[in-house]
């Protein structure tokens, strides 16, 4: 099942650089919450802090808490590597690990973290993850070609199942379809509305219009000027959000006269 | 509402945008003719530049062939020096081999792998993955920079009064040429490593990462095994760049004519060394009666087994190549199948 996500008071920094100020939102459980928003506006930066791989960049930090089911993932004792583990996330490039054949990158989260698994625990987990990602059908029979080798809507869903393959609670998806033609977008949307049964669904993402097809909440981010913090100007129930915003700002950016 | 647009984008004195003859701008007849007799020229100059630089390639291949393949056989490659006399024949049929430099010159090169190439991927690994670029990494990059100028002799000598030091005044071995060649070899894996490590897309760390994987599994089982090929070849590369080194191991590990297994005790011959020894004691001594005799004593034997020996060791250069060509094929990063 899902989990939800609370954040309080976020502000993160790229050294003294203050990217985002003072975010507060809940992601509910089960649903798929989108982020939209300009480029620069630190909706990639937001999402990336909600399984701690902001910190990767030197000189990254975070002030303020992110709670998964009321647990600070700040807090000094977590791990983020642990953290990593429950928060899955897919990126904007699939980026299968090219040395790797399509089952062996299903199974790298499971081996890579140095767990033994039996042969039939593997078939079986490839196929749950791979039917999972809705592309067992289509390699079900080359498993062991590498996962370089498939198209680009195939390789965004093998790190799709990739990811679910060490079964985490919340999946990250920073502007998973940028990178790929409409036939392979709508694969990877129906997915996400598959996936939301089991998993809570963070979409970061430029196109309004998927974002209004898949979610069932969106944040929209801001920034005042280039080189100001971003912030989170509203976040609510998509409807709402593209029908009938609170905000000005909001309301100029989805019916497309902005700045 | 026009008047506001247009403003924004053309000068305010003019009206309408100024009309262009883009005929202008397109490039003549001539000067395609031209280009086209330059790109001839160019092709003609590169094409000779590359065939006077295969002249001195091809010419050294001849000559080592040539010169070496008459005392290459099996005789050559099973016995050493021990017992050889002048120009005489041994009691084997032959007059003296190379086996003691042939096992000398693996066991010093293995001896310097072992040392340098840990060595080396450690320092590269923190170079790219742990050091954020900080003031101990440029200063290890510039250390590393100046190590790879290093004269070879100065690392053969360093190596011999480290192990003076020690080992007592007046160690020399196998082991002391490896530490002196493994000097000359830490620079270039490091550089080569450093820069196959860059190379590896960041994206692949990131998904390692949010797989939950730590950061020593992601470089050992991501980062190190994508670059693997390229590694690989950067080892051969400074393999190459010291198995045909002379000065030092003169220095380290001298000169025996007998066999010596032991890589930490007693002298040690290397192929380079056995070719110089050869060559610079010029002709042997041969008797008038050995002269005649059958098998025959040679005055010129010493310069036919410097000549063999030399081709000896360019074939193991070649053989090394193509074992690395075939691990980096194995290893590479597939598309297909």
């Amino acid at each position: 099942m899902g989990q939800r996500i609370d954040v309080n008071h976020l502000n993160v920094y790229y050294g003294d650089f203050l990217a985002v100020e003072d975010v507060n939102m809940a992601v509910e459980p089960n649903k798929v919450t989108a982020f939209i928003g300009p480029s620069g506006c630190g909706k990639s930066t937001v999402l990336r802090t909600l399984d701690r791989m902001h910190e990767i960049i030197p000189g990254a930090y975070v002030k303020g808490e992110v709670l998964l089911e009321g647990q600070n993932l700040y807090a000094p004792d977590v791990d983020p590597v642990s953290v990593r583990r429950d928060v899955g996330m897919v990126f904007q490039r699939a980026n299968p690990f090219p040395t790797m054949s399509i089952r062996d990158n299903v199974l790298a989260g499971v081996r890579l973290n140095n767990k033994k698994i039996k042969q039939s625990d593997a078939d079986d987990l490839v196929e749950w993850a791979l039917r999972g990602a809705n592309l067992w059908v289509e390699v079900k029979d080359r498993l062991d070609k590498p996962g370089i080798g498939l198209s680009g809507g195939q390789q965004q869903r093998l790190c799709i199942a990739r990811a679910v393959a060490v079964h985490p609670q919340v999946l990250l998806m920073d502007e998973p379809c940028s990178a790929l033609d409409p036939i392979s977008t709508l694969a990877v949307e129906d997915l996400i509305n598959e996936l939301k049964k089991d998993y809570t669904i963070v979409i970061v993402t430029h196109n309004m219009q998927q974002a209004a097809r898949v979610s069932d909440y969106t944040a929209f981010f801001n920034l005042r000027a280039v080189g100001e913090p971003g912030h989170l100007v509203e976040m609510n129930d998509t409807n709402t959000i593209f029908s009938n915003p609170e905000q000005e700002d909001t309301e100029r950016y989805i019916s497309g006269r902005f700045g | 509402m026009s008047d506001t647009v247009s403003s924004n984008h053309a000068a305010p004195s003019h009206d309408t945008a100024p009309s262009i003859d883009f005929d202008k701008f397109k490039p003549t007849r001539s000067f395609i003719a031209a280009r086209k007799r330059k790109d001839m020229a160019m092709r003609l100059l590169i094409i000779l530049a590359f065939f006077i630089a295969l002249i001195p390639l091809v010419s050294l291949l001849w000559t080592t062939i040539s010169a070496g393949v008459a005392r290459l056989n099996l005789n050559f490659l099973t016995y050493n020096m021990s017992g050889v006399v002048g120009g005489n024949p041994t009691p084997s049929g032959g007059y003296g081999g190379i086996l003691h430099a042939i096992i000398g010159t693996l066991l010093i090169t293995l001896g310097a792998m072992v040392i340098s190439i840990p060595i080396g991927l450690m320092c590269a690994v923190y170079l790219v993955e742990y050091s954020n670029n900080g003031r101990l990494a440029k200063a290890i990059a510039l250390l590393v920079d100046v190590m790879s100028g290093i004269p070879s002799i100065v690392a053969g000598l360093f190596a011999f009064s480290l192990f003076a030091l020690l080992g007592g005044p007046g160690t020399v071995n196998g082991f002391v040429g490896s530490v002196a060649l493994s000097l000359l070899m830490i620079p270039t894996v490091v550089k080569t490593s450093e820069e196959m490590l860059k190379i590896v897309p960041s994206d692949l760390r990131e998904a390692s990462y949010a797989l939950g994987v730590t950061k020593q599994r992601t470089i050992t089982k991501i980062v190190l095994r994508t670059a693997l090929p390229g590694i690989v070849s950067g080892v051969i590369l400074a393999i190459a760049r010291v198995i045909g080194e002379t000065a030092p191991l003169l220095i380290a590990s001298g000169f025996i004519p007998s066999t010596n297994l032991n890589l930490f005790s007693g002298r040690m011959t290397t192929l380079p060394v056995y070719v110089y020894n050869e060559y610079s004691q010029g002709l042997a001594t041969c008797s008038a009666t050995a002269l005649q005799s059958n098998p025959p004593c040679l005055p010129g034997i010493r310069m036919e087994r410097a000549w063999a020996a030399a081709l000896v060791l360019i074939l193991i250069v070649l053989v090394l190549n193509l074992v690395g060509r075939l691990v980096a094929k194995v290893f590479a990063v597939k598309t297909q199948d």
